[in-house]
C-alpha cells in the first residue's frame, strides 16, 4: 500500500491501455450518432401476430422504401404483450415530413399491417436537421461550460493549499482521462453492438464529469489537510500516498454502493435507460480509478517537475501520460 | 441528549410528518386544495411531444396569438394536462399525455383553419384539390420538398424556402380572419342523401360578409369553391345572392368535420406550423417502465441498505434510516414543486442515492479514525461531521454545478429530456446535505447516551479507548 505512488507510471501505462484502443476505434469508426444528434427517425413497432423469428428484416426495409423511406435501419427485437412474447422491430429511418408527418406515418403503419397483420407502434421520435444541428451545438458548449466552471470552483476551494491552479488542472486532467475513455469504448461499442451515442448519453458523460470530480475532490481534501499538518521527514511523494491510503475504504465502499444501485437499473430498469446506466458505470469505475491513479499522482509528477527527467533518461513507461 | 439535538430531532419529525401527508395525501389534494398528485412525464404514461415551428419567419407576437389558438383547440378536444409553451422566437412545443391517437390530435391542433370562399372563373374544382389563393399564395403543400435519398445528411432547411410554386393563383372572396366564431356550429348530420355527410356550418362578417353578398349577387348559376387551409371542399353552384356570410363545410366522416369544428371554432392559427420534431410514447411502453423503474428503486434501496448495514453496523443502520427518510422527503418535494418524473428523471434519483449514502461514507470513515484515536463517542461525532464537511461541501458544489448546467442544456427542444435527470439529480445533492449534515448527525447524538451503543464492535472496531473510559465511568 506504501508503493501506491511509486508505480504512478504504470497506472498510467494502464490507463493508456485501455485509452488507446478507444482513440483508435474513434479515429477510424467514430461515434455512432443517434438520431438527437444527426436527425431521423426511430420507430419501434410491435407485431403482435408474429412470434420472434418470423419477420425478415430486408422486407421490412423495402416496405419503409416503398413509403419513401429509404435506407431505413431495421433491428429486430422482442417485446411482451399480455404475457406472451411477440416480435419488434425498431427501425430508423430519415426524418418524418416536416408538412405531413401524420399521412406519412399512417400510410408506413398500413403497409406493415398489410404484411403483418396487426402492429402497434411502441413509440416513435423524429428529430429534424435543425433541431439536431442545435443539440449538437448546445452538447458540446455544455461539456466546455462543465469543465470550465469546475476548474474555477476548484481553485477557489484549495486557494489556501500551495498552487491551487494545479489541483484544479490536475482534476481537469482525470476529467478528460475519464471523457476520452468513456467516447473511446461508447465508439467500440458502437462498432459491436450497435449502440447510439444520444441525449442520454451525453447525460451520463456530463454526469461523469461530476461524479469524477467528486471523487478527485475527496482525495485533494486529504491532500490539502495532510500538508497543513505536514511533518518535516515527510516528502510530498509520502503525503500523497498517505492520502490515498486514508481515503481508499471511503472511495471503495461509495464506488460499490453506487455499482448496487447502478446494477439494479441495468437488470431491472427497462430498456430504454440501459445504455445511459452502462455508461454510467462504466465512467464513475473509470472516475474513481482517475481519481486515486491519475489525479493525485500527477500532483506528485508536477510537484518533482518530472518532465525535466523523461527526456534525459530517455523514453520511461507512460511518458506521455500526463496527456491523459 | 443536547438541548439542539432534541430541536433537530423534532424538527425531522415535523419534516418527515408534513412530507408523509403530502406523498399519502387524499385524492392527490393537500393544504389549499394544492394538487400534490405524482406526475409523470410524457415517456411513463405515454403521449407526445412535438416542436411546431412557423414555416415562414414571424415575429414573436404572431406566435404568441398562435400558441394560444392552439391552446384553444386543446381544450376544446378535452384533453387533460397538456402543455403548450413558446420556445424561442418563432417555435412552440406541445406536450399531449396518454390519448389514443397523439398523433392525430396533434393534426387537428396544427392545421392553420384558414376558411376561404375563392372565385374560380367558373371552374368546378375537384374536391381535395390544393389551389393557390390570393389570401394564401403560397401553400406549404405545394412548395417542393427537399429530395431525400437513402441515408445522406438531410439538407432541409432549403426545403422550406418559399420558393413559388406552379398553378394558377384564385381571388379570394372572404378572408379568413373574418370568420364569426360564435357562428361555428358542432358537425351536423346533413341528411340529403343516403350515405351520411356532416356538415359544420359558419358565418362570414363584416367587409367578407359583403364581398361574399356582392360576388353572389353577380354569379348566380356559377360556381364558387369553399378552400380550408388551400385545399377545396366543394364547389357549390350560386342560387342566389347569399346575404350575412353563411355557409357550411360538408365531409362524409364525422371524424374530419369535428377536426374542421375544432379548427374553425377556436380561430385561425395566424402563421402555418411545420412539425420540426416529435416523440410519442405508447401507454403499455409507458407503463412497462413505471414497473420496472420501481422494481430497480427497491432493488437498488435494498441492496445499499444491506451493505450499510453489513459495512457500517450500528451507523450503517442510522444511515439506512436517514436513508428512507431521504426517498420519502424526496417523493414529497416532487410532488409539491412538482417534478414531472420521467425515466431518466428516476435514474438521477436512483443516482442520488449512491450521493446521499457517500456523505454517510465520508462521515463514518472520519468517525472510525477518531475512535480509534481514542477520543469518546460524543467527541468522535462532532469531530467526524467538522472534517467531512469540506469534502463534502465541494464534491456537492462540483455535481450542482454540472447540474445546472445540464438543466440549461436541457432547454433545447431535442434534449428535453435531460431536465428531469438534471433537476432530481440536482435536489437529490442537496437534500442529501440535509440528510447527512442534520438527520445522521442527530440519530448518532441521539443514540450516543445509550449504555449499548458505547461498543466497539458496532463500529466495526476492535478496540476503542475513548469508549472504554465511557462505560467505566458508567
Amino acid at each position: 500500500m506504501d508503493k501506491l505512488v511509486k508505480l504512478r507510471y504504470w497506472w498510467f501505462a494502464l490507463s493508456l491501455l485501455i485509452i488507446i484502443p478507444g482513440l483508435v476505434s474513434l479515429a477510424i469508426f467514430g461515434l455512432r450518432l443517434g438520431i438527437d444528434f444527426s436527425g431521423g427517425a426511430l420507430w419501434d413497432i410491435q407485431f403482435v401476430e408474429r412470434a420472434p423469428g418470423q419477420l425478415d428484416t430486408e422486407r421490412i426495409r423495402t416496405i419503409f422504401a416503398a413509403q419513401g423511406f429509404e435506407g431505413a435501419l431495421v433491428q429486430l427485437t422482442e417485446s411482451q404483450v399480455d404475457g406472451r412474447t411477440v416480435a419488434s422491430a425498431v427501425v430508423r429511418s430519415r426524418s418524418l415530413s416536416e408538412t405531413d408527418p401524420e399521412s406519412q406515418r399512417q400510410r408506413v403503419l398500413s403497409a406493415l399491417s398489410n404484411e403483418y397483420g396487426q402492429v402497434n407502434q411502441q413509440s416513435l421520435q423524429s428529430v429534424g436537421a435543425t433541431v439536431s444541428a442545435e443539440s449538437t451545438r448546445s452538447a458540446v458548449i455544455a461539456v466546455i461550460a462543465a469543465c470550465v466552471a469546475i476548474l474555477v470552483y476548484l481553485t477557489l476551494a484549495f486557494r489556501r493549499a500551495p498552487h491551487p491552479v494545479r489541483y484544479g488542472i490536475c482534476a481537469i486532467l482525470a476529467m478528460i482521462h475519464d471523457v476520452v475513455l468513456v467516447l473511446g469504448i461508447a465508439s467500440i461499442l458502437g462498432v459491436v453492438i450497435g449502440m447510439e451515442v444520444d441525449a442520454l448519453f451525453l447525460t451520463a458523460l456530463l454526469t461523469v464529469i461530476s461524479f469524477s470530480v467528486h471523487d478527485t475532490i475527496v482525495v485533494f481534501d486529504r491532500i490539502r489537510e495532510n500538508l497543513i499538518n505536514r511533518r518535516p521527514t515527510e516528502t510530498f511523494d509520502d503525503i500523497v500516498n498517505h492520502s490515498i491510503v486514508q481515503t481508499l475504504p471511503r472511495s471503495v465502499n461509495t464506488q460499490l454502493t453506487t455499482f448496487f444501485t447502478l446494477m439494479a437499473l441495468i437488470l431491472f430498469g427497462g430498456e430504454s435507460i440501459r445504455n445511459l446506466v452502462l455508461i454510467l458505470l462504466i465512467g464513475l469505475i473509470s472516475g474513481t480509478y482517475s481519481s486515486i491513479f491519475n489525479a493525485a499522482q500527477l500532483l506528485v509528477v508536477w510537484e518533482n517537475r518530472e518532465w525535466n527527467r523523461w527526456f534525459r533518461r530517455g523514453a520511461q513507461p507512460g511518458a506521455e501520460a500526463p496527456a491523459t | 441528549m443536547r438541548s439542539r439535538d432534541i430541536y433537530s430531532f423534532i424538527f425531522i419529525l415535523l419534516i418527515a410528518g408534513i412530507a408523509l401527508s403530502i406523498v399519502f395525501a387524499p385524492e392527490g389534494r393537500w393544504l389549499f386544495n394544492r394538487n400534490v398528485s405524482v406526475r409523470l412525464g410524457l415517456d411513463l404514461r405515454g403521449g407526445t411531444q412535438v416542436l411546431l415551428r412557423a414555416a415562414e419567419p414571424v415575429e414573436r407576437s404572431i406566435m404568441q396569438t398562435a400558441a394560444g389558438v392552439i391552446e384553444r383547440r386543446i381544450n376544446g378536444l378535452g384533453v387533460a394536462e397538456s402543455v403548450v409553451q413558446l420556445s424561442g422566437d418563432d417555435r412552440l412545443i406541445v406536450e399531449i399525455p396518454g390519448i389514443d391517437n397523439p398523433e392525430q390530435a396533434i393534426e387537428t391542433l396544427r392545421g392553420t383553419g384558414k376558411l376561404e370562399f375563392i372565385d374560380t372563373r367558373g371552374e368546378f374544382l375537384a374536391p381535395g384539390t390544393i389551389v393557390r389563393t390570393t389570401g394564401s399564395p403560397n401553400p406549404i403543400a405545394l412548395r417542393p420538398t427537399a429530395t431525400v435519398t437513402g441515408t445522406e445528411e438531410i439538407t432541409s432547411t432549403e426545403a422550406t424556402s418559399p420558393t413559388v410554386p406552379e398553378g394558377p393563383i384564385y381571388e379570394s372572396i372572404t378572408d379568413g380572419k373574418d370568420i364569426d366564431l360564435n357562428s361555428v356550429q358542432p358537425p351536423q348530420i346533413a341528411g340529403q342523401s343516403l350515405q351520411n355527410q356532416f356538415a359544420v356550418p359558419f358565418a362570414f362578417t363584416g367587409e367578407s360578409a359583403r364581398r361574399l353578398e356582392q360576388f353572389t349577387a353577380a354569379n348566380i348559376q356559377r360556381p364558387m369553391c369553399i378552400v380550408l387551409d388551400n385545399q377545396v371542399f366543394s364547389c357549390p353552384v350560386v342560387q342566389a345572392a347569399l346575404v350575412g356570410g353563411r355557409g357550411e363545410i360538408t365531409t362524409s366522416t364525422r371524424q374530419d368535420a369535428e377536426q374542421i369544428y375544432t379548427q374553425l371554432k377556436y380561430g385561425a392559427l395566424p402563421v402555418p406550423l411545420q412539425v420540426e420534431s416529435s416523440r410519442t410514447v405508447s401507454a403499455s411502453l409507458g407503463q412497462g417502465s413505471v414497473d420496472a423503474s420501481i422494481v430497480a428503486g427497491l432493488v437498488g434501496l435494498l441492496t445499499v441498505a444491506l451493505f450499510m448495514i453489513l459495512f457500517y453496523r450500528l451507523p450503517g443502520f442510522l444511515a439506512t434510516v436517514a436513508l428512507l427518510l431521504y426517498t420519502l422527503i424526496s417523493f414529497a418535494l416532487y410532488q409539491l414543486i412538482p417534478v414531472t418524473l420521467t425515466l431518466p428523471g428516476i435514474a438521477g434519483f436512483i443516482l442520488s442515492i449512491g450521493v446521499a449514502v457517500d456523505a454517510n461514507v465520508l462521515i463514518f470513515a472520519r468517525l472510525k479514525e477518531e475512535l480509534r484515536r481514542g477520543r469518546s463517542l460524543n467527541a468522535s461525532i462532532d469531530a467526524a461531521f467538522v472534517e467531512a464537511w469540506p469534502a463534502i461541501r465541494d464534491s456537492s458544489v462540483a455535481t450542482l454545478i454540472t447540474c445546472t448546467i445540464l438543466f440549461m442544456f436541457g432547454n433545447t427542444f431535442g434534449v428535453s429530456l435531460i431536465k428531469g435527470f438534471a433537476l432530481t439529480l440536482g435536489l437529490g445533492i442537496l437534500l442529501s446535505l440535509f440528510t447527512s449534515m442534520v438527520v445522521t448527525r442527530t440519530f448518532l447524538h441521539a443514540i450516543n447516551p445509550l449504555p449499548f451503543a458505547q461498543n466497539p464492535w458496532l463500529y466495526e472496531l476492535k478496540d476503542a479507548p475513548g469508549m472504554r473510559h465511557a462505560r467505566e465511568a458508567a
